[in-house]
Order: structure tokens, then C-alpha cells, then sequence
């Protein structure tokens, strides 16, 4: 092979790999959460949204954390979380605008069959989870700045616990994904604050039960937002906002209802239209 | 564990079977990244360690040290550096690379560059002590004798590329963050393996697992036949 | 037939010395070679004959003295020479190619280098063998092949190093007889050995050195009739190694 042909292949290649995979149809980048990804949600909505519009959403899955912050830095075109705190915090940052509600699920916990602090059936979180310190039971904790991690140290907040000072070694926390902890929870076994969606997804439950759910303060509220397109003047600002009025949208709010896991429904839509 | 074994060789048996178009295009997708990111670091590798090994200049041996050190980069980290210099928010954002299978060619175009290159001076260091003097007396100029060298290196240069290539196929670190594991886009087959572990579904993870393994396995049968041919041809 | 004008001959040196860390391997050797002789470089292993030959052929520089061609084409003195080895060195390709290469180098077209190198693997027997790859010839032929490759740049001077300490009796005539063809053909020949039968066959005259020194030169008859030097009588009565 002589050494142009060499150098022509090659640059062939380096051009075809650089080529975004579809190239032709016009996308946007959505940053959102792992427990959202996980949960097959997209996987079901936005080929609707693709066949309505013709646009691609680009799901890059990551923590809340990390989802905001590549939305800071214009790396996304939209945000869709659930930490309400820091959202608003990325609104008032002017990093984001028009945040609008989506959907909600629950939180539950899960625990092993065993039930070592007796909570199991309850209906009361806080109860059960000063229970859990109480008996010093196993408990694994996502600790990723996640929208779940924050959800789940507000629990404990409001359970009267300083989790940081009182950790011994019950209370673990894994950095990681609600997938990667749930493994974690299931292979000790322990306690795990997790969301239904991931919860109903989740293939490798070994001992694992639900312990409680039901309690109001375990509600999670998932919103979205567009990044805010004069801090970053590259951002797909209509194909962004076509994607939330979707989404808040009748047809979109009814994919959400009827996205469903085992005959039960994951998520329930509640944009509600401000009013004036 | 056992039943957990079974499951996997039967999710990955069951994926080749069944051809999943899924899975086509990400196994596709892997061996575009990775073949690409190969070439494009043994364009500036082989060079490189041919410079390394046969130019005289102060600071050589450091040279030697770092590039043999650098076989060592964490895929992570060389991701998260990537990741820095893409972003919009970095120096090259510009370009709109990140989330793309453009960045994931250049993070492991990085990695791949110090194997290539310190396998690759190695040898040229090698074949240069056995050949120095009688391509001297045959009057080759330096830079047309580096040419015979790596024509003459050939063989075990190719060996070097081979394990660029397994380090760039193998690893998860670096896509996972300039890439995004965005679904038929950036979703290689070994992010896909840390997307199905995540999610619980470990026998299809392992699965994909064995289907990695054996791709690798087959591409370097091929390379160790062809070679073994060659060497029975050329000597 | 080469053109009886030399380009680089004679080669002078004057009190060269080849010293590593210090110690002297060439101690102050002085000669002249002229065109036309046979010269070949006798002594012990040691003695420094290979580092001589490296020096004439400007592999090394000397730490002291000098070493010096007086031809109108002293300057460019790397066109005129060749080298052949006691292991031959050939590259991974065919014969043909590896007998080109030095051709290639000098620019020549692709089909002129290709006419010249088989013409050169015709006169030394291995036409046959233009095809193959040259790694897998035996010993033998691949220093014929050496050969080969040094005769088609039609050298002033062909320096060989112990060219068959690595091979059998018969290889070793086939070697001998194609030096005597490449003197033939008008090429100076300076030649390493330690073996006192091949001397004595292809040498016109020697030079014989000790510890680095060049201690006696003579032509080939009287030097093995009666050596002048104690060493050099010693060496042939076999008691230096």
C-alpha cells in the first residue's frame, strides 16, 4: 500500500468518525438525569416528539449535579432535573429560563426482606428512617449531588439526623448512579432511598423489598429548562423551546401517562399553565 | 453466580444470533472510534517514537521516561481533560466536538499515541543497533534510513498498533465522558456494558461483555495469523 | 570494468588513534594504501582490526591523528566506498531489493537499478535467488548477496570485515573467489582476518597488527616466508590467539 494511499484512507476516517452518527436531521442536547434515563422514559417519549417535529433529543445522562452544570457551561440545549433548590438557583444564576414543571414521581424506600429496623409497611418516612439510625442498620446513600441525594439528606434533615456527623459505618455512601447503588444496596443488603422509575427498572432486586412508601414528603418534582440562550448564544434556542412546549404540551403530558412499567405508570404529568 | 454466568452466555449468544440491529450499530459505532482513533495516533506516533529513538537531543532520556510513563494515562482522566478542552465553555467549545463521536476519536487518540510511540521507539532502538552501520556505509541519509527502519520494523510495529487498539477498545473512562453515551449516537459497546450494570440488568451487560471480548479476541487472531504468514513469506 | 583514475585513493593515515575511555584500541597507526593491491589487515582477536577498517571507512572518527583521502573526490567520499560485514545484514524484503538498495539511495531510476543489481546477482551465482525474501537465504548466500549489493555500486575501495568467520569451507571459497572478481574488476581490496590460509590466498600484501599497533607490513610472500617482527612470528606459528 503506498504511503498516499495510506495518508488518503486516513483521513477518510478521521472525517467520517468526526461526522455526528445523523448528521442530516436537526437535534438538540438534552441533559438530564441517570434515574430519568434508566426509568426508559425517553426511550419512549421522544421518538413521538421526533415523528412530530423531525427533531432529535441527544440524551446525555448524568447526576442532577452534573446535568446543571453542563448546562453552565452551554453544553446543553435543555435541562430537565428534579432538585427544585438547585434549579432555582440556575434560573437565578441566569444560566436557565423559562423552568416549567413536567412530571412527578415518588421516592420510596427500599430495604432487605429482612427488615433489621422494623419499618417495613410504613407509611411514615421520617419515623422509619430515624429508625434505621436508631438501630444502625445498613443504608446506602447515592452521595453524588444527585437530585435523589438531595432528596434524601432533606429527609434526613427533617428526620432530626445530622447524617454527616452520625455516619458510622451504616451508612455508605457510593458516589454513583441510583442503578450502580441499588446493586450495592441489593449485594449488602441494605436500606436505599430510590426512585419508583428506577426502582420498577431494576432488574437485579436479589432481597430486596419496598420498605415504605406513600409519604408526602416523598414526592419528586422532575422540571425543564432551556439554557438561557444569552449567556450562551449557540444554544438551539427554538428547537429547545419546541421541545418544552412539547413536552408541558397536551400530546406530550399524555406520553408521560401513558409510559408505563408492569401495567403501572412511572410518572405523572403535572404542568400546570401559570396562571395570568 | 452460576445462573448469573448461564444468563449472560445466553443474552450474548441470543444478541449475535438475533443480529439486533441496536446492537450492530453500536459495535459498528466502537470499531469507528476505535480504528480511527488508531490511525490518527500512529500517524503521530510512529514518527514520534522514530524520533525518540534516533535523534540526538538534550532531554532524551526524559523523553524515553515520559513516553513509557504516559502507556499508564487513566482514560478518565485524559476524558475529563478532553471533555475540559471541548465544552463549550473551554478553549476549543467552538467546534461543538463534545457529545459527539469526533471527541471520543481524540480522547483515545491520546491514549492510544504513548503505547504506539514507546512500543514503536523501542523497536526502531532496537532494529537501529543491528542495522546503524551497515545503512551508514551504504550511505542512507538519516531521514531515508528511519524509513527503511520502519519498513524493515514492519511486523512488530503492527504488534504495537494492535495493543493501541485493545487499550483504546477496551476502555470506558474516556468515552463515557467526552461521548455522553447518548443512544445512537455516542454509545459504544462498552459504555453500553456500564449503562446495563447501572440499570441492574447484569446478564445482558455481560452479554455485551462477551461480545467485546470476542471481538477483540477475533481482530488479534487475525492480526497473529497475518503475521505469522508474513514472517513464514519474508523472514 | 572501473575507470583506472581513483577518486579517493590514496587513503593516508597518520598516526590515527581510536581510544575508548581512555584507552587506546588504534594506537598511532600510520600507513598509505594506494590503488591497485590486495591489502589485507592480519592479527589476533583484539588486536583492533575491525576498528581500523571502521575508521578507513569513516564509521568512526579517530580521537587523535588523522585519516585522509588524497583524490580529486575527497569530499565525498561515502560514493566511492562499500562495506561488507562479517554478519551481513539484509532487509526484510527480496534479494533483488536488498541488492538495489544502495542504488536507490543514490537516486538511480527503477529500471536501471533493477538491470545493475541483477547483472551483480548474476556474477556472483545467486541469480536464481533475485526473487526471494533475503532473510531466508543460508549464511552463505546472504553474504554473497552482500556482496553483490557492495560490487553494483562499483566501489574504488570494498572494505570487508572478516567476511567468512561465520561460514563453512565452501561458502567461504565461493566468498573468496568473488572478491578476487571484484579486484579483478578494478576495486581495492582491504581486507580483516584472522585466518592464516585466507591470507595467504587473497592477499598482494599485509599488514599486520598487535594491540592496536601496526607493527610490520610486507607483501604477502615475504610476510609468511620470514615475518620481521617477533609477534607477527608467533601469530603464524599459531601461539597468539
Amino acid at each position: 500500500m503506498s504511503r498516499a494511499g495510506i495518508g488518503l484512507a486516513l483521513s477518510l476516517l478521521a472525517t467520517l468518525a468526526a461526522m455526528p452518527v445523523r448528521a442530516q436531521a436537526p437535534f438538540i442536547v438534552l441533559a438530564s438525569t441517570t434515574s430519568t434515563q434508566d426509568s426508559g422514559l425517553f426511550e419512549y417519549i421522544l421518538p413521538l416528539f421526533k415523528a412530530r417535529t423531525g427533531v432529535e433529543v441527544r440524551v446525555v445522562a448524568l447526576g442532577t449535579g452534573q446535568a446543571l452544570d453542563v448546562g453552565r457551561r452551554g453544553d446543553a440545549d435543555v435541562v430537565f432535573v428534579h432538585d427544585a433548590a438547585a434549579e432555582l438557583a440556575f434560573v437565578a444564576q441566569g444560566f436557565g429560563i423559562e423552568r416549567r414543571q413536567v412530571m412527578y414521581n415518588d421516592f420510596i424506600l427500599v430495604g432487605p426482606a429482612a427488615d433489621p429496623a422494623r419499618v417495613r409497611g410504613s407509611k411514615d418516612i421520617t419515623a422509619a428512617l430515624k429508625a434505621i439510625a436508631a438501630n444502625v442498620a445498613p443504608f446506602a446513600s447515592r452521595g453524588d449531588r444527585s437530585g435523589t441525594h438531595a432528596a434524601e439528606r432533606r429527609l434526613w434533615q427533617r428526620a432530626g439526623i445530622e447524617i454527616d456527623r452520625t455516619k458510622g459505618t451504616w451508612y455508605r455512601e457510593t458516589g454513583q448512579g441510583m442503578g450502580p447503588t441499588l446493586n450495592i444496596a441489593a449485594a449488602m443488603p441494605a436500606y436505599a432511598l430510590t426512585d419508583r422509575g428506577t426502582w420498577l427498572g431494576f432488574k437485579n432486586r436479589q432481597e430486596l423489598v419496598v420498605a415504605v412508601e406513600g409519604d408526602q414528603t416523598l414526592y419528586n418534582q422532575y422540571s425543564v429548562m432551556l439554557v438561557n440562550p444569552e449567556r450562551h448564544p449557540h444554544v438551539k434556542q427554538a428547537l429547545g423551546q419546541a421541545f418544552i412546549a412539547w413536552i408541558t404540551g397536551p400530546d406530550g403530558q399524555r406520553a408521560i401517562a401513558d409510559y408505563k412499567v408492569g401495567g403501572q405508570p412511572l410518572f405523572f404529568p403535572n404542568y400546570a399553565k401559570p396562571a395570568g | 453466580m452460576n445462573t448469573d454466568f448461564f444468563a449472560a452466555c445466553a443474552a450474548a449468544f441470543r444478541l449475535i444470533v438475533e443480529a439486533d440491529a441496536g446492537l450492530i450499530a453500536i459495535v459498528g459505532l466502537s470499531l469507528i472510534v476505535s480504528v480511527a482513533a488508531v490511525l490518527i495516533a500512529t500517524a503521530i506516533a510512529l514518527p514520534l517514537g522514530a524520533v525518540v529513538a534516533l535523534a540526538r537531543f538534550r532531554g532524551r532520556h526524559g523523553a524515553i521516561v515520559l513516553l513509557n510513563a504516559l502507556m499508564g494515562l487513566p482514560p478518565v482522566v485524559v476524558g475529563l481533560a478532553v471533555y475540559l478542552l471541548l465544552s463549550r465553555a473551554g478553549p476549543l467549545g467552538e467546534f461543538g466536538l463534545l457529545f459527539t463521536p469526533g471527541a471520543m476519536v481524540i480522547a483515545q487518540a491520546i491514549l492510544v499515541v504513548p503505547i504506539v510511540a514507546a512500543l514503536a521507539r523501542q523497536t526502531i532502538a532496537d532494529a537501529w543497533r543491528e542495522y546503524e552501520e551497515q545503512l551508514r556505509s551504504l550511505g542512507a541519509p538519516p531521514r531515508l534510513a528511519v524509513w527503511t527502519l520502519l519498513w524493515d520494523t514492519r511486523f512488530s510495529l503492527v504488534t504495537a498498533v494492535l495493543a493501541g487498539f485493545g487499550r483504546a477498545a477496551a476502555e470506558v473512562g474516556a468515552v463515557m465522558i467526552v461521548g455522553g453515551n447518548i443512544d445512537g449516537v455516542t454509545r459504544v459497546m462498552t459504555t453500553a456494558i456500564a449503562l446495563e450494570t447501572s440499570k441492574g440488568d447484569l446478564p445482558l451487560a455481560l452479554g455485551l461483555g462477551l461480545v467485546l471480548v470476542v471481538l477483540v479476541l477475533a481482530v488479534n487472531a487475525a492480526a497473529y495469523s497475518l503475521r505469522e504468514a508474513a514472517h513464514r513469506r519474508f523472514g | 570494468m572501473r575507470d583506472r583514475t581513483p577518486a579517493l585513493l590514496p587513503l593516508v593515515l597518520d598516526s590515527a588513534t581510536v581510544a575508548v575511555a581512555g584507552v587506546p584500541i588504534l594506537d598511532r597507526v600510520s600507513f598509505t594504501l594506494e590503488a591497485g593491491s590486495r591489502s589485507v589487515v592480519l592479527g589476533a582477536n583484539g588486536a583492533g582490526k575491525s576498528v581500523l577498517l571502521r575508521l578507513c571507512h569513516g564509521l568512526l572518527a579517530p580521537t587523535a591523528g588523522t585519516m585522509r583521502w588524497l583524490g580529486p573526490h575527497a569530499g565525498d567520499p561515502g560514493r566511492f566506498q562499500a562495506m561488507v560485514f562479517q554478519r551481513p545484514i539484509m532487509l526484510r524484503r527480496s534479494v533483488i531489493a536488498n541488492v538495489a538498495y544502495g542504488l536507490k539511495l543514490a537516486g538511480i531510476a527503477k529500471a536501471e537499478r533493477l538491470a545493475r543489481a541483477h547483472a551483480a546477482l548474476a556474477r556472483v551465482g545467486l541469480a536464481h535467488l533475485a526473487g526471494r525474501p533475503a532473510r531466508l537465504l543460508s549464511g552463505g548466500e546472504q553474504q554473497l548477496a552482500a556482496l553483490a549489493r557492495a560490487w553494483v555500486l562499483e566501489p574504488e575501495v570494498l572494505f570487508l570485515d572478516e567476511p567468512t568467520a561465520s561460514l563453512d569451507p565452501a561458502a567461504t571459497r565461493a566468498v573468496e573467489a568473488i572478491v578476487g572478481a571484484i579486484h579483478t574488476s578494478g576495486t581495492k581490496i582491504v581486507m580483516t582476518t584472522h585466518n592464516l590460509g585466507q591470507a595467504r590466498r587473497v592477499a598482494d600484501e599485509i599488514l599486520f597488527l598487535d594491540r592496536g599497533r601496526l607493527i610490520e607490513r610486507a607483501g604477502v610472500d615475504r610476510f609468511f616466508a620470514g615475518p620481521a617482527t617477533t609477534e607477527a612470528r608467533a601469530f603464524i606459528e599459531g601461539e597468539l590467539p
